[in-house]
């Protein structure tokens, strides 16, 4: 049986891991509001400086500029793809899915050192380097397979009898689409925005060699400026890249919670 | 079904052709123009031998092997007891945990590394806490140790999410009748649970190994000088010095190994049945 | 009252209106035939049931007739046309599904104008008809409620007044009553039947519970593993089943094997036999007798046909009616329904007995 000081014990170590697993984060989040020049921890005082240093900068702007660009297109382009291929998977009977879903996941597997050089193998032929439509497009690849996984998962509850009652009812479908199961779906929809949107938003590998010089999104010079010398602005840049992620799991959590009530 | 086979083939047509232009395509183009460079495929092969028999490119070999198996284990030791502890939580607490593993994983890669960075560096947060104990710094940054605490970072909430499912597969009641028969806690666990989600320990050790071959970032960033992986050789070929065909013989060497493991992996992820 | 509206479908220029038919309808999955060569012709205004048990293909020859599936082989007329190639949504039927499939995103009322909305019906005429389509099944106040909201029952009352609410000469069901309880489905029995009187519909309806198909057709065609075992109204079927499986699935059933001896029929235990029917092709067959057409008394001397000697095994109480099992001489024991009437002589087991029953009460059916 569970002793009082088993379950304690149990606690504290859970407890400990969650810090731990935490930590990291968090003292990016916190050095980012410190008022000292140097990294120090904890922080001698407080102060927004490197807020302002990061806003106040040019290219910083700039690179959150094209950093949020980007990841709107990219997240229109995947989520858009991954739905109606999220669609014809779940509702098409196809005997090779397993091996359509494989294919569709790999972008995810094959280390993305690989695609970004394959990329810009490509890009750098056609001119295309720096152009931001197309890093969207490039970032669409590893954002769709993570749309993919959250739309399947959401169609699949979508009862078949549904489409069947609305098909009897008159629909064609198109109609079915429109009126069943895109309302249905929409949560789904919504949430493989949020979720390719962050995936491009991160994105590094790609961004890297594809950027060029008019193109440098906020993981790249991030990047960069890590070479040079690590400073606490990065760690400002960093809480907003963590405060999207937050956001984002904020967003979809009370999708969730919204769809569960109605 | 409301939609017939050609339906869904016209549907998923768009994102074959997004796979194939920006993913596939380049893939196969690259390897096959970078490699035909060098003529009949005897030559290639030779060129291969060269290349792999390199010192510096063994040596990236045998690195990318030993980080990736060490930071497999590491995940599996770390990683096991935290799945275990979120499919038994409730309510409050299995929130708490998983939040703990889900916001680090949709943090950027970059971000984690630099936190890391913060934590791990002369100055930083560790040392500091070490100095006012007394002890002498640890140099946990830009060598070994760096790069392998990062990397099970990054890569622990693939493994949780991946046995929390299979944990979550296994019924309850098999373990009430085992305890039912008289065995211990420690009994039921290591006879039952334990052999029970052994295929999920599978999967998620097969993918974090295959991911973990395939790191650039937290390599480069929090490694030294004698911890080129792979991924670093190929980006700096064709960062340094443009070299497609040799950096094209390391990626066939890489993708052949990553898709062979992810052929192995996908036969378990079957039974696994759980998706991260 | 049934508001005006409602009263009478108007009546269409083909007088086939409503009527539905099967030409030797066939569908394979693969190696599988999972329906062969089904021929029905289904009257305007009929209750036609498919009954069978599952896999016996009655599901899928209900979804060819809405167009879910395509058959291999044969033709689907409704109204006299052939729609076998016709998608669902030009085939003018009414639809009501197993688990409801009430639209979880709209109400009730939104549920049940579905099929107005998308034939784009002017606003007042909606109102009306899904106010009347309500009332019908009597869920009139239950207008705003989500489906979430309601229970099993009720849910089911929707998708029946989506069913009706564009006045489909054709209506399919497909075990509408299958997950409520024996209570609720004898009533909604009884209110689907008067919607369909009142309504004039031609109904094809799915399941596999043998005594809601014996309440509500007016013909019933019993399926087996893809064909159509027997067709005709429930008491032909029930009363002269044309084959063991058809006898057994639509109640219990006594089967006695017998055999042709020396010009007469005989049971294996030696009993004579006899039935209102040539004697079996092959010489050998079984004498089906329903369970509450076999007569018990006590044990005594004599002989005679359709007189078989036993002794009670076991006694069951079933309600309405004391079912005995008695030991016969034969392999099985046979089943004896006695009707629970006050001063009903009841038997216990152990008792020595004499079965008997009327030579026009039983039907001689082949191997």
């Amino acid at each position: 049986m569970v002793t009082p000081l088993h379950a304690g014990l149990r606690g504290a170590a859970m407890a400990l891991l969650c810090a731990g697993l935490l930590a990291p984060i968090a003292i990016v989040v916190i050095v980012s509001f410190s008022g000292d020049g140097y990294l120090r921890f904890p922080p001698e005082s407080f102060s927004l400086r490197w807020y302002m240093r990061f806003l106040g900068d040019p290219r910083w702007r700039a690179a959150l500029g094209n950093s949020l660009a980007i990841a709107a297109m990219a997240s229109l382009l995947s989520t858009l793809l991954g739905f109606l291929a999220a669609y014809a998977l779940v509702r098409g009977g196809l005997r090779a899915k397993r091996a359509i879903v494989s294919l569709l996941l790999m972008p995810l597997i094959v280390p993305h050192v690989i695609t970004a050089i394959a990329v810009y193998f490509l890009s750098a032929r056609y001119g295309l380097i720096g152009i931001k439509p197309w890093i969207a497009v490039t970032h669409s690849v590893v954002a769709l397979p993570v749309v993919l996984v959250i739309l399947q998962s959401a169609l699949q509850t979508v009862d078949p009898n549904l489409e069947r009652a609305a098909m009897v009812c008159g629909c064609t479908r198109w109609g079915v689409f429109r009126r069943v199961v895109l309302p249905l779906a929409l949560p789904g929809a919504v949430s493989g925005a949020l979720f390719s949107f962050l995936t491009s938003f991160d994105e590094l590998m790609i961004s890297l060699f594809l950027a060029g010089v008019r193109s440098e999104t906020l993981p790249v010079r991030i990047w960069n400026s890590l070479l040079l010398e690590v400073e606490p602005t990065i760690a400002a840049v960093s809480s907003v890249l963590i405060a999207a992620t937050v956001l984002a799991l904020l967003a979809d959590w009370l999708l969730r919670r919204l769809r569960a009530a109605r | 079904m409301p939609l017939g086979r050609l339906g869904a083939l016209l549907l998923l047509a768009p994102s074959f052709a997004l796979l194939a232009l920006v993913f596939l395509g380049p893939i196969l183009w690259f390897l096959w123009a970078s490699l035909g460079e060098l003529g009949s495929l005897a030559e290639i092969l030779d060129e291969i031998g060269a290349v792999l028999g390199a010192r510096a490119v063994l040596g990236a070999i045998a690195n990318t092997n030993w980080i990736a198996l060490i930071v497999t284990l590491l995940v599996l030791l770390i990683g096991y007891p935290v799945a275990f502890a979120l499919a038994r939580a409730r309510g409050a607490a299995f929130t708490l945990i998983l939040v703990c593993i889900v916001l680090p994983y949709f943090t950027s890669i970059i971000v984690r590394t630099y936190a890391w960075m913060v934590l791990l560096g002369r100055n930083g947060l560790i040392n500091q806490g070490l100095a006012a104990l007394g002890l002498p710094p640890a140099d946990l940054l830009y060598n070994r140790a760096g790069v392998i605490i990062g990397m099970t970072y990054v890569l622990l909430p693939y493994m949780v999410l991946t046995l929390y499912a299979a944990m979550k597969a296994v019924d309850p009641r098999l373990m009430q009748a085992a305890e039912g028969m008289g065995a211990t806690r420690l009994q039921v666990f290591l006879k039952v649970f334990l052999p029970l989600t052994l295929h999920g320990v599978a999967a998620g050790a097969l993918i974090v190994f295959i991911l973990g071959i395939g790191f650039f970032i937290t390599p480069a960033l929090m490694g030294g000088p004698r911890d080129i992986t792979i991924a670093m050789l190929i980006e700096r070929e064709i960062e340094l010095t443009q070299n497609w065909p040799v950096a094209a013989m390391m990626t066939l060497v890489l993708l052949g190994v990553t898709l062979v493991l992810y052929a192995v992996y996908a036969r378990f992820a079957e039974q696994a049945r759980g998706a991260w | 009252m049934a508001p005006e509206g409602l009263a009478r479908p108007p009546r269409e220029d083909t007088s086939k209106a409503g009527a539905v038919a099967l030409e030797g309808v066939t569908k394979r999955y693969g190696a599988e035939t999972v329906v062969e060569g089904v021929t029905v012709a289904i009257a305007p205004g009929e209750f036609f049931t498919l009954l069978g048990p599952s896999g016996s293909g009655k599901t899928t020859t209900l979804s060819m007739i809405a167009g879910f599936v395509l058959p291999e082989a044969g033709r689907i007329r409704l109204n006299g046309r052939d729609v076998t190639a016709t998608p669902p949504r030009l085939r003018g039927l009414g639809m009501v599904f197993q688990n409801y499939a009430i639209f979880p995103h709209l109400d009730v009322f939104e549920n049940v104008a579905f099929p107005l909305r998308v034939r784009r019906t002017p606003k007042a005429a909606v109102t009306e008809r899904v106010a009347a389509a309500l009332a019908m099944v009597k869920l009139t106040g239950f207008e705003r409620r989500y489906g979430r909201q309601l229970s099993g029952g009720q849910q089911q009352r929707v998708a029946l007044a989506r069913a009706i609410v564009a006045h489909p000469p054709v209506v399919l069901m497909d075990e509408p009553l299958g997950a409520l309880d024996k209570n609720l489905r004898y009533h909604m029995q009884v209110e689907i039947k008067e919607i369909q009187r009142r309504l004039g519909m031609t109904v094809v309806y799915v399941t596999h519970d043998q005594e809601e198909a014996l309440t509500m057709s007016d013909r019933i065609a019993i399926m087996d593993r893809g064909r159509i075992a027997q067709l005709g109204p429930p008491r032909e079927v029930y009363e002269r089943p044309d084959s063991a499986f058809v006898g057994r699935f639509l109640g219990e059933a006594n089967l006695i094997p017998v055999e042709a001896r020396d010009g007469a029929l005989m049971t294996r235990g030696g009993a004579m036999v006899t039935a209102a029917a040539p004697p079996p092709p092959g010489g050998a067959g079984f004498v089906f007798v329903r369970p509450e057409r076999v007569a018990l008394r006590p044990a005594e001397a004599g002989g005679g046909a359709n007189l078989l000697p036993g002794r009670v095994r076991h006694v069951s109480f079933l309600g309405n009616v004391v079912r005995y099992a008695v030991e016969t001489a034969e392999a099985e024991p046979l089943l004896c329904d006695a009707a629970n009437a006050p001063g009903a002589r009841l038997f216990a087991p152990g008792e020595a007995v004499l079965l008997s029953w009327r030579p026009e009460d039983g039907r001689l059916l082949p191997q």
